[in-house]
């Protein structure tokens, strides 16, 4: 793609290389780390599922006592596989009896290593399978019923009742909706466990749990043979149990998840070691699901100043494309993520959004970027937000971006009604057929001011990646770089669920899973 | 005359005369997009005191239900003369009218904690009014001087809320609650003063509520000092919180 930006190419290969020793370095840590999330996943893909009479899932009843038993460190592979040559059972049956007090899954013989990795890699490369089996219905879907033109319109339900989101969900659908997130009850991120079965009851948001996910995936799979098109579901990959999240989706095939690296660490305050070592496995998941994950980068604008830290997004972006190379995702997969926040009284400001968007579009050529709509603006009157949501459309369709969360016209007043959505898919669509192929038609001018605002902020950004490569990520987090918010290593929510990794650790989905599909 | 003079005993609303009552409204009808739904929608707006009720636009949603966008004269009106609604009653002050305030009258640093508690992640009303930069011109809290400010974030349980209160010896206490669905922030901020009132520091420290959903009538039924609405700013809410210490003798407070 010929530069309509006149960037400084060498810049970028500087801000690119920056980031890679970046993620490199936090690499070297994450290799040696597990998590009580990540061994939680693991038993979810030995398809260990369910709950106990309060409620508590069995995928942590099980990796708890592994825990308990200072086991955590050599992994939920190494622990099932041994239990399952001794008794004889699934790993179901064996979470079942450590449920009921039958079992200590770390006081019982230990069996042969070898033997242990040959007994789980059989079940690990089932749920490989099943995963990849997916992965190749999304494919046929894709062929067969087609899919919507990019930006990709994707707007979110929200109701707190799973049914009641399925009612929105086809709705949308129908309206033209391409993508369909359903927004996690308010606080979910923050349990270390997730929720069990159908859910009614959420508050601005409907709990993730396996049993929502595979409700709404066969809805929007009816809804996509009654439109012709295919369509997606996302969901929430964050929080304290990012990487079973991210097992529930590949199983359930949902196709999008927000699985940012750094978000939960600035804006939920869970520890920084817990996150990056979660973010990796939650990635390797989705990569080799085929899942397009999108980044956080948009949130970092709605506490901090939109003009003045435009550069820690796009510094954010290499870092979070870094991090996602490592665990195997494929550039096609990165819905790295910006917003059209600035304020609407700014002159020139839909120049200097169009310079931003433009720029990520050239940096990033074969990321399907996440466009975030304004919401820091967005006041209560519904005619001006319409207005603001029209020209964050123009923007996407102005610099080709991918996905396109539809911005409502009632933000900032309540969870989107029936109505509202529907106004806000006519809205892009209108813009996006009205002026399909503008980018294709248009150039800016040279040392103009879009140039030169794209210019300024890849500037900034490569001088301030360069600084994090210096001090280090946790150290730069944790002087308050990024957001303005400022996380120590040792603090924040999950800090007891990180173990230092024994040297017989094993996790056989790691393996067989990075480097996507092959 | 050429123009009806208003009378503020009976307001109604006004489109391009005076007293013609007309009112837009929109709204969803869980059926069919058909005739039969346009007159329904009708007889509604009738019930709702709109007379000549006309359906300007009614669109299929998809899934059998039909919004409408709709004109209709209103029949009511209201009597202007008799209002009183309850405000925060204090001259606001800027940035340097509190500063000077402050040193004049309190003579001390004034230590202020806010949060959104509960299970709220959205911190856009907290950090607008607490975060040095300030919104649409009005710096924050941070900025100012003679003013300690500690903006504790988001999903912050009020137990840990009140705990920082308490170490860091809060003057007054910030609580912005955005998210509303289900009345959640009503049974949040309920649970805070009763929590406050169990340690026994209710009284001592201003309690002050925030978010697009609140109004000082509000606040002050569920016991706060003081509740914020949209389009205030952190001026606001320091020249209420700097006079509240000085009229209820909070300047030397015992811990």
């Amino acid at each position: 793609m010929q530069s309509k930006l006149n960037l400084d190419q060498s810049v970028v290969k500087r801000a690119r290389k920056s980031a890679e020793k970046i993620a490199v370095d936090v690499q070297s840590f994450v290799d040696k780390h597990t998590t009580a999330a990540v061994e939680r996943t693991v038993a979810r893909l030995f398809e260990v599922d369910g709950v106990d009479e309060i409620e508590i899932p069995l995928p942590n009843i099980l990796v708890d006592n592994i825990k308990e038993g200072g086991g955590l460190g050599l992994g939920a592979s190494y622990w099932i596989g041994n239990a399952m040559i001794h008794t004889g059972k699934t790993p179901q049956e064996i979470a079942e009896m450590i449920s009921r007090g039958e079992l200590d899954i770390t006081k019982i013989p230990v069996a042969d290593e070898a033997k242990i990795k040959e007994v789980i890699t059989v079940l690990a490369e089932k749920m490989v399978k099943r995963i990849a089996a997916n992965r190749k219905d999304r494919e046929n879907y894709l062929e067969t019923l087609g899919e919507g033109p990019r930006p990709y319109l994707y707007v979110i339900v929200a109701t707190g009742n799973i049914y009641e989101d399925v009612l929105q969900a086809q709705a949308a659908a129908k309206q033209g909706a391409d993508i369909i997130a359903v927004i996690r009850t308010t606080g979910q991120s923050l349990l270390d466990y997730v929720p069990y079965g159908a859910t009614t009851e959420g508050f601005g948001g409907t709990y993730a749990t396996q049993e929502n996910f595979r409700i709404m995936r066969k809805a929007l799979d009816e809804s996509g043979k009654e439109v012709g098109r295919y369509i997606r579901l996302c969901n929430y990959c964050s929080g304290l149990c990012m990487p079973e999240i991210a097992a529930m989706g590949a199983i359930e095939r949902l196709d999008v998840m927000l699985n940012d690296a750094l978000y939960g660490i600035l804006f939920r305050d869970i520890n920084i070691q817990r996150t990056l070592v979660d973010q990796y496995f939650s990635r390797i998941i989705n990569g080799f699901a085929g899942v397009i994950i999108n980044t956080g980068e948009d949130n970092y604008l709605t506490t901090a100043d939109a003009v003045e830290e435009a550069h820690t997004v796009l510094a954010s972006q290499f870092i979070n494309e870094q991090f996602a190379l490592k665990a195997g995702l494929p550039e096609e997969q990165m819905g790295l993520g910006h917003a059209f926040e600035m304020t609407p009284t700014l002159k020139n400001g839909f120049l200097l959004e169009l310079s931003q968007a433009q720029m990520a579009r050239e940096i990033f050529p074969n990321a399907p970027l996440k466009y975030m709509p304004p919401t820091k603006y967005m006041t209560g009157d519904i005619y001006k937000g319409h207005v603001q949501d029209a020209l964050f459309n123009m923007v996407a369709i102005m610099t080709n971006q991918s996905l396109q969360l539809l911005g409502m016209l009632t933000e900032a007043i309540h969870t989107p009604l029936l109505q509202d959505r529907a106004l806000s898919i006519e809205n892009a669509r209108y813009v996006f057929n009205n002026a399909r192929d503008i980018s294709s038609e248009i150039e800016f001018k040279k040392d103009g001011i879009i140039q030169k605002r794209a210019q300024l902020v890849l500037g900034e950004a490569a001088d301030m990646i360069e600084r994090i490569e210096k001090e280090g990520l946790f150290e730069t987090i944790a002087q308050g770089k990024f957001a303005g918010v400022k996380r120590a290593i040792d603090g924040g929510k999950g800090l007891d669920g990180v173990a230092v990794k024994h040297e017989k650790y094993f996790n056989p989905f790691v393996e067989l899973m990075l480097g996507g599909a092959k | 005359m050429a123009v009806e003079q208003v009378d503020l005993t009976k307001i109604k609303p006004y489109g391009d005369t005076m007293n013609d009552g007309m009112v837009q409204l929109c709204f969803t009808l869980p059926v069919p997009c058909e005739e039969e739904a346009k007159e329904a929608a009708k007889r509604l707006a009738l019930k709702m005191g709109l007379e000549e009720p006309a359906v300007t636009d009614a669109k299929d949603l998809g899934v059998g239900y039909t919004m409408f966008v709709m004109y209709g004269k209103c029949k009511h009106t209201v009597d202007y003369t008799q209002i009183e609604v309850p405000k925060v009653d204090v001259e606001i002050m800027d940035k340097y009218g509190v500063e000077d305030f402050i040193k004049e009258n309190i003579k001390r640093d004034i230590v202020i904690v806010g949060a959104c508690t509960g299970t709220d992640a959205h911190t856009v009303g907290i950090d607008a009014v607490m975060n040095m930069k300030g919104y649409a011109g009005h710096y924050g809290l941070e900025r100012y001087k003679g003013i300690e400010a500690h903006n504790l974030g988001s999903q912050v349980p009020n137990e840990e809320f009140i705990a920082k209160a308490i170490e860091l010896k809060a003057d007054v206490l910030l609580v912005s609650q955005i998210v509303t669905q289900k009345d959640v922030h009503i049974q949040n901020l309920t649970n805070l003063v009763e929590l406050l009132e169990a340690e026994g520091i209710r009284d001592k420290v201003v309690l002050v509520c925030g978010g697009p959903r609140i109004s000082h009538e509000l606040a002050k039924e569920l016991g706060y000092d003081a509740g914020f609405g949209t389009g205030t700013y952190a001026d606001n809410i320091a020249s209420f919180a700097v006079n509240e210490i000085v009229d209820r003798g909070l300047i030397t407070r015992e811990w």
